[in-house]
């Protein structure tokens, strides 16, 4: 078996266990791993298939570190929405003019 | 080179961005003049495109000069256009409607966040690439979910993390059919897989095809995928439900249109029966979707049940694609009919929410006597919705009967005339509480209400029913689509 053949499998792997948890847990922040995980399996899916003869293909190593970028956007997002969801109705809208203060209390 | 430099289709991509940065810099709730502005201008360059693509053909661009397998190409036919100029035109009416609607300072991000979204829509429509459209896909949900939260409210929250969620799950799936496809091919651009999937097709393209149409159908809300779809357009601001349920929901159609069309027509064709799954599913959500819109107790939650069901329709063209370009044409005209009339019926909803106080569907009595315009804008609406001549909505469903008829699917008419039915009882619910005078109360004169929330919601309904007078032009269109 080819590295890359390995890779890709482990990543298959991964993409199911990821879509698993986040369709099934409950917990907010273990569905956003969760989202991680799967992810991250995409991404070895990615790397490992485009390996050809033991030769890296750049085309794909490009498309995950913009898909890593575009995955932390979304993690950030899901993070913002989950604190603002915890800390309830009785959180105000975002200052009009924000300051970072009420990070730093938190 | 000054050609390349005024492309049009290069500034449709670049405008909402560079507004939806320079809106972001003076700080929450100002920019609407610079949007505003803005969107004229994208508007001017999509008929401009519009008007190139029927006299030369469809149009390609390479971003930044790169070729394909390493540069993103852009490309644009006349589906891509339709889409295009459905997209500022409904975008401008909006953005003039929320300038008005924002008055009380209660805007926050929402005008960067419709810069980002646009921008995503626009590149979603004319990149050929499956990676360049998966980043489009996700900008596109992500602006969404910011629209959703914007307000700050807890169940706004709620309901944008359950919107992201489901838009994860389904640009994830679709990304995973990506890695594979590249797998496969090596490739990800749309004119070059197409020429290359053939028959036998090896089991990772299948799955690749399954886990993308997946994907988007979640995002597109088909039934039983829809579940995020109420909450999320039902409780976000007027204008946000407006530009969601008219344009964002059609984005992901769009692509699994392109799809069905382009790199997995051989699969389609290897396998014929699975045209019938998206059209089973949108027959089961015309019904559901009315059947819930005509139980709903808000009205804003009437609408979006409404946006499930006729989101059902545009499934229906799947089977019937051997019929000719009727299949084609009925998508396209209900996906504008569709558009204009539903942003109008939430723009509409949002002024009789904010004028009566009071949203519930029992809250319309007697509006007919305090917001004419509004009222009337919002008839004429659901006139599309349902169907009647000679609206577009009328004209769409009729198009879809005669190729369903044509190709011998009875049930997909039927499907189609009880839709309208349905339809047509959860806007009259509506229509015969504005014209009851309650008791108890004293005669009720109209309301002042900017003209501009009105004019515009009344502008978008009359576009919607006039689209079936004046559909040749985008019938004209699709004859200039490449696959």
């Amino acid at each position: 078996m080819s590295s890359g053949l390995l890779f890709a499998i482990v990543g298959c792997l991964l993409f199911v266990f990821g879509l698993g948890g986040v369709i099934l847990l409950d917990h907010l922040l273990r569905r956003i791993l969760a989202f991680n995980l799967m992810g991250s399996g995409t991404f070895l899916v990615l790397v490992g298939l485009a390996q050809r003869d033991g030769t890296p293909d750049p085309v794909p190593q490009a498309m995950v570190l913009t898909g890593i970028v575009v995955a932390v956007a979304a993690t950030a997002l899901a993070l913002a929405l989950a604190r603002r969801l915890h800390t309830g109705a009785s959180n105000p809208p975002p200052p009009a003019n924000p300051t970072c203060r009420d990070d730093r209390h938190a | 080179m000054p050609d390349d430099l005024f492309d049009p289709l290069v500034w449709l991509i670049l405008l909402p961005i560079l507004w939806a940065v320079l809106t972001f810099l003076p700080g929450p709730g100002r920019g609407a003049v610079v949007a505003i502005v803005s969107l004229c201008l994208q508007l001017g360059c999509a008929v401009r495109l519009t008007a190139d693509i029927i006299a030369h053909g469809a149009r390609t661009h390479l971003a930044g000069g790169w070729p394909a397998p390493l540069g993103i190409p852009l490309a644009a036919d006349g589906l891509a256009a339709a889409m295009l100029v459905l997209t500022q035109a409904v975008g401008l009416a909006v953005a003039l409607y929320a300038r008005s609607y924002f008055r009380d300072g209660s805007s926050l991000w929402f005008w960067p966040l419709t810069g980002f979204l646009f921008a995503g829509m626009n590149g979603l429509f004319l990149s050929g690439d499956l990676f360049n459209l998966y980043v489009t896909l996700e900008l596109v949900g992500l602006a969404a979910v910011g629209l959703v939260a914007n307000g700050g409210k807890a169940e706004q929250a709620a309901a944008a993390l359950r919107y992201l969620m489901a838009s994860l799950i389904g640009s994830g799936a679709y990304l995973f059919g990506v890695a594979l496809v590249y797998g496969a091919c090596g490739t990800v651009a749309l004119d070059h897989l197409a020429g290359m999937i053939s028959a036998p097709v090896p089991p990772a393209l299948w799955l690749a095809f399954a886990l993308m149409a997946a994907g988007l159908l979640l995002k597109t809300a088909l039934f039983p995928l829809h579940y995020w779809l109420p909450p999320a357009h039902g409780d976000a601001p007027a204008p946000v439900s407006a530009l969601l349920s008219a344009l964002v929901v059609k984005a992901s159609f769009y692509l699994f249109l392109r799809l069905w069309l382009g790199p997995f027509a051989c699969l389609v064709a290897l396998a014929p029966m699975l045209a019938w799954l998206p059209a089973l599913l949108g027959s089961a959500a015309v019904l559901y979707g009315s059947w819930m819109a005509i139980r709903a107790e808000r009205l804003k939650m009437l609408i979006a049940y409404s946006t499930v069901a006729q989101l059902g329709y545009l499934f229906l063209i799947f089977p019937v694609f051997g019929g000719g370009a009727l299949a084609l044409q009925a998508g396209l005209l209900h996906a504008t009919a569709h558009g204009t009339a539903k942003a109008a019926m939430f723009i509409a909803a949002g002024t009789l929410i904010r004028v009566g106080e009071n949203d519930s569907v029992r809250g319309m009595a007697g509006v007919a006597n305090q917001l004419p315009v509004t009222l009337f804008a919002f008839a004429l609406a659901g006139v599309s919705l349902m169907g009647l001549p000679p609206s577009g909505g009328f004209l769409a469903k009729w198009l879809l009967i005669d190729a369903a008829l044509s190709s011998g699917q009875l049930w997909i008419a039927v499907v189609a005339i009880t839709g309208g039915l349905l339809a047509s009882v959860y806007i009259f619910r509506v229509l015969h509480l504005a014209f009851r005078v309650p008791d108890g109360r004293e005669e009720l004169r109209p309301r002042p209400v900017p003209a501009a929330m009105e004019w515009t919601a009344l502008l978008l309904a009359t576009a919607s029913v006039g689209l079936g007078l004046f559909a040749m032009p985008l019938f004209a269109l699709l004859e200039r689509v490449g696959t």
